[in-house]
C-alpha cells in the first residue's frame, strides 16, 4: 500500500517537462514536493497567478499573495498575477496541461463527485468544474477505499457529480487504474507495494482491465 | 473632471444603497476584500442585499459581518465553506444561495461588465449546474448557457489609484476585482493609496478609470490571513 506521500510522489511521476499544472486543495498540494530532477513545471492557481512559489519564511508572509488554499506562499522569478477571468480563460480554455485533484468518487466511466453530499452543509464546487472541464488532464488523487470500507472507484457515482466523464487517471493507495483516452475503459497501469490483484478486485466496484 | 475622491467609505457611498439591492463584493478569501466598504454597508442598516461574491468571508469579518446583522438576503458565490453564521442562517431557510462554479461566476461578471447578456461554457455540463439551462452543441461538445451578471454598485479593493480612478491592483489581491469594476452600475473603490495624476504607468493600468465612479483612500487594513503556512528555513 501507498502512504499519502507516496501517491504524491507516483503522481508526481506524471508531470512532463513544461507542463503548467494546477494543484487540488489536500493530498494533490504534497505533488509539488515530489517533483522529479530535471523536470520542470509551471504551477496555476485559480485564484490568479502561474508560477506559484513555496511557503514563505515565517515573517515573510503577505496577505496579498495567497493560494487558492487560501495559504500564504511566495512568487518566482517566472510569476504572473492576473485576473479571476484570465484565471479561468487559461483553465476552461485548455491552456492548462494537467490537474490533480481529490475526490469522493469515481465512476469507471470517467465521472467525478468531490463538492456536495446531499443533506450535509455544501461548501460549494470552488473552481472544480471548470477545472475537470477544461485542462487537458485529470488526474484524481483518493484513498481507494471510504471511511465505511465502501469503495470509491464506482460503477456510477452516487453523489452530485463535479464532471462526467473528464477523469483519465485514479492513483490511489493500492492502484493506478488509467484509460488511453476519455470514453475508452480504465486499466490497471500499477499495483502498490504488497497489493494484489485479487485484494484490488474485492476492495474496487468500478470495472477496470487488468 | 468630475470629482471622484470622497474621505471615506460611508460619505462614498451616500445615496447608493437601497433595500434589496444587488453589490457584488472583491476578493478571493479575505485577500484583496474592500475592508473599508463592508464596515461601511453594515454601519448604513441597508437590508435584503443580493451579494455576489466568490466566498461569504468568515465569522465577524468581511461578509461575515452582513451575514451577522442579517443585512444578506441573497449570496452568489462558489464556495462559502468558511463561515459558520452562514451554515446556521443557510440551514435555517434564512438565507438564499446560488453556486456558480468559480470561472462561470468570473466569466459571468465579465460578460455582465462587457455589456454580454450570455454565453456558452462546458463548465457544469452533466452536474446539477446544468439544470434548467440551455443545452447547444459546437463543434461535437455540449455547452450550456450561463447569463450575464451586473450590480446596482460594485465595491473593490485596488493598491494604488490615481484620481482619475485608474486602479492598479496587487499580487492575488486582484481576483474578482477588475470584473467587477465593470459590472456595477455604480463602482466604488477602496486603495491602499492614492497617487497624483500622471504618476502610474499607463501601460500598467490594470482597471482603466472609466469603471470607477467612487474613490477613496482605504484606513486602518487588517488584511487578515485565513491560513498562515509558513516553512522551516534550513540551519547551517
Amino acid at each position: 500500500m501507498w502512504t499519502r506521500d507516496s501517491q504524491a510522489a507516483r503522481a508526481a511521476r506524471e508531470l512532463q517537462d513544461g507542463f503548467y499544472v494546477n494543484l487540488g486543495i489536500g493530498m494533490p498540494t504534497l505533488v509539488a514536493n515530489f517533483i522529479p530532477e530535471g523536470v520542470d513545471v509551471t504551477l496555476q492557481s485559480e485564484n490568479g497567478m502561474l508560477g506559484m512559489g513555496p511557503f514563505p519564511f515565517a515573517g515573510e508572509e503577505d496577505a496579498d499573495l495567497i493560494n487558492a488554499g487560501k495559504q500564504t506562499i511566495t512568487e518566482l522569478d517566472r510569476t504572473s498575477y492576473f485576473s479571476s477571468a484570465d484565471s479561468f480563460a487559461m483553465i476552461r480554455g485548455g491552456h492548462v496541461d494537467l490537474s490533480i485533484l481529490g475526490a469522493m468518487e469515481v465512476a469507471d466511466n470517467g465521472d467525478i463527485a468531490n463538492w456536495m453530499i446531499p443533506g450535509k452543509m455544501v461548501k460549494g464546487m470552488g473552481g472544480a468544474m471548470d477545472l475537470v472541464a477544461g485542462v487537458k488532464k485529470i488526474i484524481v488523487l483518493m484513498e481507494h477505499n471510504a471511511k465505511d470500507s465502501s469503495a470509491k472507484f464506482k460503477r456510477a457515482c452516487t453523489l452530485p457529480l463535479t464532471g462526467k466523464g473528464v477523469v483519465d487517471m485514479v492513483i490511489s493507495d493500492l492502484a493506478v487504474l488509467a484509460r488511453p483516452a476519455k470514453g475508452a475503459p480504465f486499466r490497471l497501469i500499477e499495483l502498490a507495494p504488497g497489493v494484489d490483484l485479487d485484494t484490488l478486485r474485492m476492495r474496487t466496484e468500478g470495472h477496470f482491465e487488468a | 473632471m468630475a470629482n471622484k475622491l470622497y474621505p471615506d467609505a460611508a460619505t462614498a457611498l451616500d445615496g447608493l444603497l437601497f433595500d434589496g439591492m444587488t453589490i457584488m463584493s472583491g476578493g478571493f478569501g479575505l485577500c484583496g476584500i474592500p475592508e473599508n466598504l463592508i464596515a461601511a454597508l453594515r454601519d448604513s442598516g441597508v437590508k435584503g442585499i443580493t451579494a455576489i461574491s466568490n466566498n461569504a468571508g468568515v465569522d465577524g469579518f468581511g461578509l461575515g459581518l452582513l451575514l451577522e446583522t442579517r443585512q444578506i438576503a441573497k449570496m452568489i458565490s462558489s464556495y462559502v465553506g468558511e463561515n459558520k453564521e452562514f451554515e446556521r442562517q443557510y440551514l435555517a431557510g434564512e438565507l438564499q444561495l446560488e453556486f456558480n462554479p468559480q470561472g462561470t461566476l468570473a466569466e459571468r461578471i465579465r460578460a455582465g461588465g462587457a455589456g454580454i447578456p450570455g454565453f456558452y461554457t462546458k463548465t457544469g455540463v452533466g452536474t446539477l449546474v446544468a439544470e434548467g439551462k440551455e443545452h447547444k452543441e459546437f463543434g461535437g461538445e455540449t455547452y450550456i448557457l450561463e447569463t450575464g451578471l451586473v450590480a446596482d454598485v460594485s465595491i473593490v479593493k485596488a493598491w494604488k489609484a490615481d484620481p482619475h480612478g485608474n486602479l492598479i491592483f496587487r499580487k492575488t489581491a486582484r481576483n474578482f476585482n477588475p470584473m467587477m469594476a465593470t459590472a456595477g452600475k455604480v463602482t466604488v473603490a477602496e486603495v491602499e493609496e492614492l497617487v497624483p495624476a500622471g504618476s502610474l504607468d499607463p501601460d500598467q493600468i490594470h482597471t482603466p478609470g472609466i469603471f470607477v465612479q467612487r474613490l477613496f483612500v482605504g484606513r486602518d487594513y487588517e488584511k487578515r490571513i485565513e491560513q498562515r503556512t509558513v516553512r522551516q528555513r534550513e540551519t547551517a
